[in-house]
């Protein structure tokens, strides 16, 4: 709705000044026409598009006299809906509903898919149709793809809030302090009561293995890529892209070959909470790294050749001027490695088993940890409705640790960029 | 402290350049402490460490995989579907089939979807909801698949089996919209399992693809609209070609993250070893699914034959994901 149509000039402006959006058809094209009139009223404040709207104000006290006649043309507001276009949105609506009603009252289809299809269907055409009408046909265009973009964008945010308030709604009633205190050990499928204290010792201790060892590697990797820039740099960065689109099934499976394993050439260490902390950080380490280099790059490089021009060595600018600076960032990436870490299950199925017992010892013996209780209370329940509300209690500590970890991956991020002067 | 750079020779600079040469630019030799050699060593042994993983990735499972690949032959395991670990035969081109099939049904959906939401991010979306949805998709990405799949099992499957219906009685030409009898069941298929994929995946391509559009200079953007522009036109004509790389290798890089997509699919899905044609049937074959499924029980033979596919699946996406990574990578430097 960008383009500027035919609008009244200066004199008819000025009669219809007062009156609001509806009912001045007469004067020239109207649905931007009238956009147009009222742009001024309402330009204050407006987005930074229509900034040349707000000369429109200037011309009614001083009308000025451009070369080709008088000005006919006042830009409209793109990021802005008329009554009108609110209007025909409406009732191309109603129409695409009836049609479709009326569509499948004649076929007799019942499915109410059919009625949504066509009603969409009809919707958008009779949406092109009016603007066409009344506009042009590149307005047509945008209002069309305007249509299509806003149903893709609410599909999309509809089904992804859908998805979050299903999980809350059936794990919430099983929160209770017991889930956190008591284990599997000794509940039958049947027994009320149980809870996942062994899955949470496992998940703590598993990641906290996986955090010290993936930590400092990724964030050295990230401080090799962009500060030491090595012979090996770019091997390094093809070998860390293509980790990061590894499946964390294959990270489960090399763990379980390399360690896990009782014959051949494997440790044989067998199944234990370190090796599924092995497997998880085989997973973290692209997250830290790419994270991590991102924000280095975001380091001005004024303060790195301000340290360098004082005689400072390499490391020493490394490690005084460019890592605190970059501190909150890198610890944004720390977090974001461990909430992708904390969500997967195959790496852990493979690598530690998974139990119904409280196992303190990560080193040796199997261990569960919390998508693990969930996934194997899923596929061992067949339908038992106590270890299915354990599984969605689970679940939702789960969706609640993510959403933490998160928030304070962006709080510190965002707290970082502030002090900085950043402003997102 | 030693200085980090040094004039080559400072006696030839006080003497200024010699009359008849072009003046030329000094030489500057970086010179590294000691303590800058340790430092970079250090780094360059934690870099080495990816380096380490990834090829140790390729030796260990091939080296384990080869015992049930031997004992199938390498043109079986590829051509034959039949997973019969008590003759020691392991076929894994149903299965491979079933991968890409799900992935193929999860793109359709998601990259319309998902590029209609990166669009309404950066170009549709009041200013305010703009932060929150970007925090809200890069949120959903880090999401575990597990709480998809269990949402999809238990609220998505339903509205689904009414698709199915639907598709099944209107769109029958179709030679995959059959259905093998009358009344088959509709639940746990390839079909179901794919658009739960898709709701999975639409989050990984938005973030990507949005970014790469956020890149395009405003400037451009504002000039289409001087030139009298709709909002379309300054779409397609200037964000859409400025991106275009960024584009098809988020989409790709969605298509790497579906195929190897592994716990959503074997809580949902009845594996099944033959590439079943109708894909809303129940029934279907996934690579990834069938490690997670198979692994608890198996010997070692079967084990072997377990890591024989996750190789295949291993080499697969790491081909789809290379691609995406080198157009992504290559669009960026184009802007």
């Amino acid at each position: 709705m960008t383009t500027i149509d035919g609008t009244p000039s200066i004199d008819e402006f000025d009669r219809f000044d007062d009156l609001d959006g509806f009912g001045r058809v007469g004067v020239a094209e109207d649905a931007h026409a009238h956009e147009g009139v009222t742009a001024p009223g309402r330009t204050n404040g407006g987005s930074a598009r229509n900034g040349s709207t707000s000369s429109g104000l200037d011309h009614r006290f001083d009308p000025p006299v451009p070369i080709g006649g008088p000005v006919e043309q006042i830009p409209s507001n793109p990021a802005r809906m008329s009554r009108r276009d609110r209007n025909q949105l409406l009732v191309s609506a109603a129409a695409g509903c009836a049609a479709s009603g009326l569509m499948c009252l004649v076929m007799d289809w019942r499915h109410p898919l059919t009625f949504v299809i066509w009603a969409v269907l009809w919707f958008l055409l009779c949406t092109w149709l009016m603007a066409r009408d009344t506009t042009s046909p590149v307005v047509a265009t945008d209002r069309l793809v305007t249509t299509l973009v806003w149903l893709a964008g609410m599909t999309a945010v509809g089904v992804l809030v859908w998805m979050t308030a299903f999980v809350a709604i059936k794990g919430i009633p099983g929160l209770s302090p017991s889930f956190f205190t008591e284990d599997l050990s000794d509940v039958g499928p049947l027994d009320p009561g149980g809870g996942a204290f062994h899955a949470i010792v496992g998940t703590v201790q598993q990641i906290l293995i996986a955090s010290v060892l993936s930590i400092p590697v990724g964030l050295l990797t990230a401080v090799y890529l962009n500060e030491v820039q090595g012979r090996m740099s770019s091997v390094i960065r093809f070998v860390v892209d293509a980790m990061s689109g590894l499946p964390s099934i294959i990270a489960g499976l090399l763990i379980y070959t390399v360690v896990v394993m009782p014959t051949g050439f494997s440790l044989g260490w067998g199944y234990s909470g370190f090796a599924a902390g092995l497997a998880l950080a085989v997973l973290m380490i692209p997250i830290v790294t790419r994270t991590a280099e991102e924000m280095l790059r975001t380091v001005d490089n004024g303060l790195r050749e301000s340290a360098l021009a004082l005689g400072a060595p390499q490391w020493r600018t490394v490690v005084r001027i460019v890592l605190p600076t970059a501190r909150s960032g890198l610890i944004t990436a720390s977090i974001l490695g461990v909430a992708r870490a904390i969500g997967e299950t195959a790496p852990v199925l493979l690598t530690a088993q998974g139990s119904d017992i409280t196992n303190l010892n990560p080193f040796s013996g199997v261990q569960s940890d919390l998508p693990l209780f969930v996934f194997q209370l899923m596929t061992k329940s067949q339908g038992n409705e106590a270890q299915v509300q354990r599984a969605w209690t689970g679940a939702v500590v789960l969706l609640m640790l993510v959403l933490g970890l998160f928030t304070a991956a962006r709080w510190i991020g965002g707290r970082g960029d502030r002090k900085r002067g950043i402003r997102r | 402290m030693a200085p980090v750079a040094v004039v080559d020779d400072p006696l030839q600079f006080a003497a200024g350049p010699p009359p008849d040469a072009a003046p030329q630019p000094r030489a500057l030799k970086p010179t590294f402490t000691r303590g800058d050699r340790t430092f970079r060593g250090i780094c360059t042994a934690a870099a080495a460490v990816s380096l380490v993983i990834i090829v140790s990735t390729t030796v260990f499972l091939f080296a384990k995989a080869v015992p049930a690949v031997s004992s199938t032959g390498l043109k079986d395991f590829i051509t034959t579907s039949e997973w019969a670990p008590a003759k020691d035969h392991f076929g894994v081109l149903g299965l491979l089939i079933g991968t890409v099939i799900i992935a193929v049904f999860a793109l359709i959906v998601a990259v319309p979807l998902a590029l209609g939401l990166a669009l309404f991010i950066n170009e549709y979306a009041p200013h305010r909801a703009r932060r929150v949805l970007i925090g809200a998709v890069d949120l959903l990405a880090a999401m575990p698949s597990l709480i998809f799949g269990m949402w999809g099992l238990y609220a998505f499957q339903e509205p689904l089996v009414g698709v199915s219906k639907w598709l099944n009685q209107h769109l029958d030409a179709l030679p995959f919209f059959r259905l093998s009898k009358d009344g088959a069941s509709l639940t746990q298929s390839s079909f179901v399992v794919g658009m739960v994929v898709a709701i999975m995946i639409v989050p990984v391509i938005t973030a990507v693809s949005r970014d790469v559009m956020a890149q395009c200079p405003r400037g451009l953007c504002e000039g289409a609209f001087a030139l009298g522009g709709s909002r379309w036109g300054m779409i397609r004509d200037v964000i859409i070609p400025f991106g275009k790389g960024g584009i098809v290798g988020s989409v790709l890089l969605g298509f790497g993250r579906a195929l190897g997509e592994t716990i959503a699919v074997a809580l949902i899905i009845v594996l099944s070893i033959k590439a079943n044609p109708f894909v809303l049937e129940e029934g279907g074959g996934s690579i990834a699914g069938l490690i997670a499924v198979k692994f608890g029980e198996a010997d070692n033979m079967e084990i072997s034959g377990l890591i024989a596919a996750g190789f295949a699946l291993f080499l697969l996406t790491l081909a789809v994901n290379l691609a995406a990574r080198r157009i992504v990578a290559r669009s960026r430097v184009a802007g």
